[in-house]
């Protein structure tokens, strides 16, 4: 059994399996144990609520709120499960967004600021186009697009900005972030897609539904009854294998990781490494800008438009989603269901229980720690012998990013 | 254009010295994303330190005899309380790059999203409602400084500059600007200052001289996340009323903006922090500010929108970034961990 363990851990796709699965249980015990904490020293909560608290954290996704005699019920929920799909739609896009970017070594923590700009440019399109006399299926069609082009457009700025100038890109991701908030916000301000139909909701943008733009759910609805499910789940299935097709399977996905492992070295062997950066940019764009079409596109979800405060959390959740899977497009399908599993886990704790639902952020943020020194916990799984192997190699998480300096973070 | 220098300096004074926090983090060689979370993690200590003394009513004898130097002190513990918070919750990140050698990029963001998620969580336990709030009264009231404070009557003409610099500002302010020289001196004049330097430039040759790199390093971190903590409840104090919701606004990421555009230079960096400042007090107002007194917002009649003003000091610094990355001042070694086995 033993033997079988360490042969096992020689095998790298093994070790960051094992890591990425240590990464998320103590992640888990960390909600735990707060919410233990919480319930213990809280007069208003008490050892039941923080057992139920717990639970809802591990379970949450089962949980069938409760029965008659006021104790937690649990079972399949298929709102909770098709609510759990709708959500993992964004995260799985922002997740490749950002695993295409670490593939070429750089770390896209601009897909918020994509993501808004996909958001707009989907919203405006879907609603100006008169679906009276353009068929919505085309206009949905149409929406989506703009909304690639839109969040691939604005990736690309700092993708430029590294080719040509050299700045870091994590300083021009956030800089364009804020830009892309104030920007949005202006373009809403004032308006004619905000919604002044329904009292009380002047923050919003119509849904797309309102101009008959959604989403289709052919029998989706059907299997998980009471959730907003819709085949943007799809969508997001076949852009990662896509991706995975195109990283490992094409010259020019070829060419995107050579210069993500060593961009001296890809130059040198003919690689045009600074037309790979712009457009491994521009694809992560596209992606985070994808998620934000598939989100809204839905039909029933609302954009808040005054927006220049706050980033859209769904574009920094997509950091954990590809740290989780290691960059690998076909494991972020997987990593970004647990992360919107995690998001449902939340939703009943607020419903069921006196805790609430960022708990499950801490959670997600305690992950992506230890995810920053998922090498580390690496090399405790391989043993001393691998120290050597392991510090040689770039480090796991972001190739090619382990030696730089000086850049001017 | 009192009202304008005033709101200039309230919005100016935490950028600078959250500034000055990513200087001591990044000059010792730590990269530090983390700025934003931890302003928010050390606005919600302070802000919690507050309510829960006022509950406690320690202070309530003072406020009611206008016995401000205590009412002042109160502001100050809460502004260590804060400073404390920052240094202890900075260790995450310390200990993860010093310690574990980890990506400081993606551990830096790790506790930007730790902080809001934390508070956020807590507040909602707390307040049962997203927003913490001081127990009773407001800020102005408790820990704004008045002319009257200091002896002077309520019809006493201070003339431009007392109006401007005593009247109605907060002590906390000042005491920001004073530990911003202070540090700045130390970060350049003393023997710490010059070592603290040292392992940010060339980690290696500090260490052959006799410098234990990995306790610099973290010197340097926790200094920045005390500043940080310190600057965050500045800002929930003086721009949102002494009031935490797990949001500063960007404030941290401006700060970021601000060191960069400051070249890693304290002299620098104070005047970014005005000019950011003065756009950040422009947005937020510019339809009522009225800079010769003649009665006419004039840049209301220019017609240009907020979000404009508000955009500005990131584009600047991507334009700045852009002129100047070629020679570039980033501290050379920052962001590599540092490996005793290397050379």
């Amino acid at each position: 059994m033993r033997e079988r363990w360490s042969s096992l851990m020689k095998r790298d796709g093994a070790r960051t399996v094992a890591a990425s699965l240590i990464s998320i249980g103590i992640g888990l015990l960390v909600g735990c144990v707060i919410v233990l904490v919480v319930g213990l020293t809280n007069s208003g909560l008490g050892p039941g609520a923080a057992w139920d608290g717990i639970r809802l954290v591990l379970g949450g996704i089962l949980s069938t709120g409760r029965d008659a005699s006021g104790s937690l019920a649990f079972g399949f929920n298929p709102a909770n499960v098709g609510n759990m799909l709708f959500r993992a739609t964004p995260l799985i896009l922002t997740g490749l967004s950002v695993a295409v970017a670490f593939k070429t070594g750089l770390f896209n923590i601009g897909a918020p600021g994509q993501y808004l700009m996909g958001t707009a440019a989907t919203l405006i399109v879907s609603l100006s186009i008169p679906t009276a006399s353009v068929p919505a299926p085309l206009v949905w069609l149409l929406a989506f697009l703009s909304g690639i082009l839109a969040g691939a457009l604005w990736g690309a700025i700092p993708g430029l900005l590294k080719a040509l100038l050299n700045i870091n890109e994590v300083l021009a991701c956030i800089m364009t972030n804020w830009i892309a908030a104030n920007l949005v916000t202006w373009v809403f301000d004032g308006s004619v897609w905000r919604n002044i139909e329904e009292n009380g909701k002047t923050g919003y943008i119509y849904k797309t539904a309102h101009n008959g733009v959604e989403t289709a759910r052919w029998g989706l609805d059907a299997i998980f009854p009471g959730s907003q499910v819709n085949w943007g789940i799809g969508i997001a299935v076949v852009l990662a294998v896509a991706m995975y097709i195109f990283l490992t399977k094409t010259t020019m996905g070829y060419e995107l990781v050579c210069c993500g492992s060593n961009r001296h070295a890809a130059r040198y062997a003919g690689i045009d490494d600074k037309r790979d950066i712009v457009l491994s940019m521009a694809i992560a764009g596209g992606l985070a800008g994808a998620a934000a079409s598939l989100y809204y596109l839905s039909g029933n979800t609302e954009f808040f438009w005054s927006t220049y405060q706050s980033l859209p959390a769904v574009g920094f959740n997509g950091i954990p989603v590809a740290l989780l899977a290691a960059s690998d497009p076909v494991a972020i399908i997987f990593t970004g269901c647990f992360m919107s599993m995690l998001n449902i886990a939340g939703q009943q704790l607020t419903n069921l229980t006196g805790y609430n639902e960022y708990i499950t952020d801490v959670i997600i943020a305690a992950i992506v720690y230890l995810s920053a020194f998922s090498l580390a916990i690496k090399m405790m799984l391989g043993g001393r012998k691998k120290h050597k192997a392991a510090s040689l190699g770039a480090s796991p998480a972001v190739p090619g990013k382990a030696e730089k300096g000086g850049e001017g973070v | 254009m009192t009202f304008l220098i005033r709101q200039t300096l309230i919005y100016a004074v935490p950028l600078m010295i959250v500034a000055l926090a990513g200087v001591f983090a990044e000059r010792s060689g730590i990269i530090d994303l983390a700025l934003e979370g931890i302003m928010i993690f050390g606005a919600f200590i302070g802000v919690l330190f507050v309510n829960m003394v006022q509950e406690a009513g320690v202070f309530d004898q003072a406020k009611a005899d206008g016995d401000w130097l205590a009412l002042q002190g109160f502001a100050m513990l809460a502004m260590l309380a804060a400073a404390a918070a920052g240094a202890v919750f900075s260790l995450l990140l310390s200990f993860a790059s010093v310690n574990l050698k980890a990506d400081q990029t993606i551990g830096g963001t790790a506790l930007n999203l730790m902080a809001p998620a934390l508070v956020l969580f807590f507040i909602r336990i707390i307040a049962d409602q997203n927003v913490l709030n001081m127990a009773r009264g407001d800020a102005p009231s408790w820990f704004m400084l008045r002319k009257t404070d200091l002896g002077f009557s309520r019809t006493d003409d201070l003339g431009f500059l007392g109006e401007t610099f005593i009247h109605q500002v907060y002590l906390v302010t000042y005491i920001c600007i004073l530990l911003f020289v202070v540090l700045s001196v130390v970060l350049y004049r003393t023997k710490f200052g010059l070592r603290l330097r040292s392992c940010g430039e060339n980690p290696q040759a500090a260490d052959s001289l006799g410098i234990n790199v990995y306790q610099m390093r973290y010197a340097g971190t926790t200094i920045s996340g005390a500043l940080a903590g310190m600057g965050g409840f500045v800002y929930a104090l003086t721009t949102a009323n002494c009031s935490s919701n797990g949001d500063v606004a960007g404030f941290g990421f401006l700060a970021l903006a601000v060191m960069i555009f400051g070249n890693w230079k304290p002299l620098n960096i104070a005047g970014a922090a005005l000019l950011f400042g003065l756009f950040k007090c422009i947005a937020a107002s510019y339809t009522s500010i009225d800079i010769n007194g003649d009665g006419i917002c004039m840049l209301k009649e220019i017609g240009i929108s907020a979000h404009v003003y508000r955009m500005l000091p990131y584009i600047i610094t991507l334009v700045v970034l852009a002129f100047t990355s070629k020679k570039s001042r980033a501290p050379k070694a920052e962001g590599i961990p540092y490996d005793k086995g290397q050379r």
